[in-house]
């Protein structure tokens, strides 16, 4: 299976890794870069973009809004992808879409040409919510032949046979669902979170853990308790909300998210000082 | 039947659907396949009894006698309508409500359009003592409040969806966002022949009775199977209900070891599904906007809702807003079923527009007496357009009945010029 070897670098280093959400577009194309720059500066290892769909059926209530802004402010996946090249950013971005978009896009029906594209502008990865390891074969193969990751989701319902399935077509890293639902900021963090992280203990892949952090003890306690990386998304997408909300500067708003993203990444790291040395990844 | 194992129909079904629901699913597929399949612990024989005597059935097939002078054909009509809760939705709600129940359930989410899904998921929840919420879009809650009003009274909590234009679509998204939070404990009553496998073959099944009561019932009444069958087709449920014992009756050449035995070739039966053509079959790519709901006949191979189907999308793959007068048939997407069987020729598609739906219902209403559903309406529109093209003895399925609508059509009437004798002046300030 193709490891991308931009992905690979960033779990290999000591320290746990910090994986910020935002939707590309939102509220408009040229703020969105500016913010998805200022996660950069924050201290983001790798950052997830979300190419927005119209039904979004994974999602709760905040990133549904930032979805729906995104299209209003005409994100579609070509301009996407301009907006990825344009990007002035030095991390590996993965891109968070929806089935439907990939397979529309291009000339032929079927996943190539958007992997193809989506190599062609640098992206490290994919993370498709709708798409369960059983449907998963052709976009696997894409990815194969491109050089991109595949980042499956584990929930905290998945067990056994499921389990084998998925872990053999995953790759980069894989996305442990803290807790039962759709994606939002809460304010605790769920049990369950200990108990996916042990079902997966012996797997390879690195395990980054993502739905519902909202603040930097959520990310130490996550680190503590065995992730490699801890992804947030609501939390910072609040953020760019509120600012759209209160008309407030880009610059006010990206400062803001920066300042959020250096608390995460903190967080995680002191989750990690806390923690016993992590063993040497092979 | 044309699924397999692995819940496809050629190209389309699948399952689609986040990871988290998946052992959902899975779950389902079992029970499916105990219960339903194979009766266990007389499943079947009870949904069978529940469906008798809590939903009336059998349902008649009616001789329609202005309908057939009219067209110059035998019309009959499976009267679908006189279903407890007034439309064929009962089938599938009150098999899934019963079969959530054995699985050992306690609670059930709905979504619904026009609201007759989620009344019959209301009663039949109420029926068998499980709490109910039901998710409807605002603008659904807005054009079909009689039915939001049964539903209340039937004890169910009715959560109104105010993203995007506030319908099916949304609703059917929003009621999957609480499945992933709930589904421990939670069974999700899909209302049509949509969603990820095995709900497609699982709602047909529980469908499928309109079928098999029209078969036994059109050969015991006329003497022979009908040269047609013809119904509605929003997300498809009616239609793969009407159509499902027929389907077989497809007028191929026996196999050789049956044309042996000196067997007749199959009869032909004419499979036709009826989609709204809305206001125009036109699409405006700008604004996101189909103006029908023509999925059929116009939609494209894509992915929504846990299915691939054919789909109302734009060229990027964003999901259309589609349009119908009718909320039942108002979705961008159709059952993946239904799409291969157009798709093999076997279904043919079809569409009316709104003011051809809107003269059927009054004409079906003062001709036979029977005041049916918007959704409904479409059926019997085509066959006004088309008389020749469904033979000598056809079925129509009465998939609803209209008092829901009457607020609807009153409204839209008054702004419309009509080719029917109706005056609506008696209703001038009454809504």
């Amino acid at each position: 299976m193709a490891e991308n070897e931009r992905l690979q670098a960033v779990f290999e280093r000591d320290e746990p890794a910090f994986i910020p959400y935002l939707a590309a577009g939102d509220p408009d194309y040229e703020a969105s870069k500016a913010y998805v720059e200022a996660l950069a500066r924050g201290g983001a290892d790798v950052i997830e973009l979300g190419l927005p769909f119209s039904e979004p059926i994974a999602e709760g209530p905040t990133i549904q809004n930032a979805i729906v802004r995104a299209l209003e402010s005409g994100m579609t996946p070509d301009r996407f992808f301009e907006f990825v090249e344009e990007l002035d950013v030095d991390v590996p971005l993965v891109c968070m879409t929806y089935y439907n978009l990939i397979y529309q896009y291009g000339s032929e029906d079927g996943p190539r040409p958007f992997v193809e594209k989506a190599a062609d502008v640098g992206l490290t990865g994919l993370v498709v919510p709708d798409l369960p390891a059983e449907e998963a074969g052709p976009l696997r193969a894409a990815c194969d032949e491109f050089g991109l990751d595949l980042v499956f989701i584990v929930a905290p319902t998945t067990e056994g046979e499921r389990l084998e399935r998925m872990r053999e077509q995953v790759s980069g890293y894989v996305y442990v669902q803290a807790r039962l639902g759709t994606t939002g900021a809460r304010d605790d963090v769920s049990d369950q979170t200990d108990e996916s992280l042990a079902r997966i203990d012996d797997w390879d892949v690195p395990k980054a853990v993502g739905f519902g952090i909202k603040e930097g003890e959520h990310a130490a306690r996550i680190v503590r308790a065995g992730a490699d990386g801890i992804i947030v998304g609501s939390a910072l997408v609040d953020i760019v909300a509120d600012g759209a909300k209160s008309d407030d500067s880009v610059e006010a708003v990206a400062e803001r998210l920066e300042r959020k993203a250096r608390e995460l990444k903190d967080g995680a790291l002191a989750g990690a000082a806390d923690s016993e040395p992590r063993p040497e990844r092979t | 039947m044309s699924d397999t194992h692995a819940g496809k129909f050629g190209p389309y079904g699948g399952q689609y659907v986040p990871e988290a629901l998946m052992p959902a699913i899975e779950e389902l597929t079992d029970a499916y396949e105990r219960y339903v399949l194979n009766n266990e612990d007389g499943f079947m024989d009870e949904f069978q009894d529940r469906l008798r005597d809590f939903g009336g059935r059998p349902i008649p097939l009616q001789y329609a006698e202005q309908l057939s002078e009219r067209y110059d054909t035998d019309v009959y009509l499976k009267r679908e309508d006189l279903l407890h809760g007034g439309a064929h939705k009962l089938n599938n709600a009150l098999g899934q409500v019963l079969l959530a129940k054995y699985m050992g359930k306690e609670r059930i989410i709905a979504e619904t359009g026009a609201g007759q899904h989620g009344t019959a998921t209301a009663m039949a929840a109420a029926h068998l003592d499980m709490p109910c919420e039901i998710y409807m879009g605002k603008t659904d809650i807005n054009r079909q409040r009689p039915n939001v009003f049964r539903m209340r009274l039937n004890g169910a909590e009715v959560n109104p969806v105010t993203v995007g234009r506030g319908t099916l679509k949304e609703a059917i998204s929003e009621t999957m966002r609480d499945w992933a939070t709930t589904v421990e404990n939670t069974h999700y009553v899909i209302g049509s022949v949509v969603g990820p496998a095995p709900f497609p073959q699982m709602v047909r099944d529980f469908q499928s009775v309109i079928s098999e009561e029209a078969r036994h019932q059109i050969e015991e009444q006329a003497g022979r199977l009908p040269d047609s069958v013809v119904a509605c087709a929003g997300g498809g449920s009616n239609t793969m209900g009407a159509f499902a014992n027929f389907v077989e009756d497809d007028g191929a050449e026996r196999s050789s070891a049956e044309k042996s035995s000196g067997d007749e070739p199959r009869d032909r039966v004419d499979l036709i599904a009826v989609e709204a053509g809305g206001s125009s079959l036109a699409v405006d790519e700008e604004s996101g906007v189909a103006p029908n709901s023509a999925t059929l006949s116009t939609g494209h191979e894509g992915v929504l809702h846990g299915a691939r189907t054919k789909l109302l999308q734009d060229s990027d793959g964003q999901i259309m807003e589609s349009h119908s007068v009718s909320a039942g048939l108002d979705y961008a997407g159709v059952g993946p079923e239904l799409a291969h069987l157009v798709d093999e020729g076997r279904v043919t598609p079809a569409n009316v527009d709104d003011d051809a739906a809107l003269e059927a219902f009054h004409r079906l209403s003062q001709e036979e007496g029977i005041i049916p559903a918007l959704e409904t309406a479409h059926a019997f529109a085509y066959l006004h357009e088309n008389p020749d093209a469904v033979g000598d003895v056809t079925i129509v399925n009465v998939s609803g009945r209209g008092d829901k609508d009457l607020e609807t059509v009153i409204e839209e009437t008054e702004k419309r010029d009509l080719d029917v004798d109706v005056d609506m002046s008696i209703f001038e300030g009454a809504m």
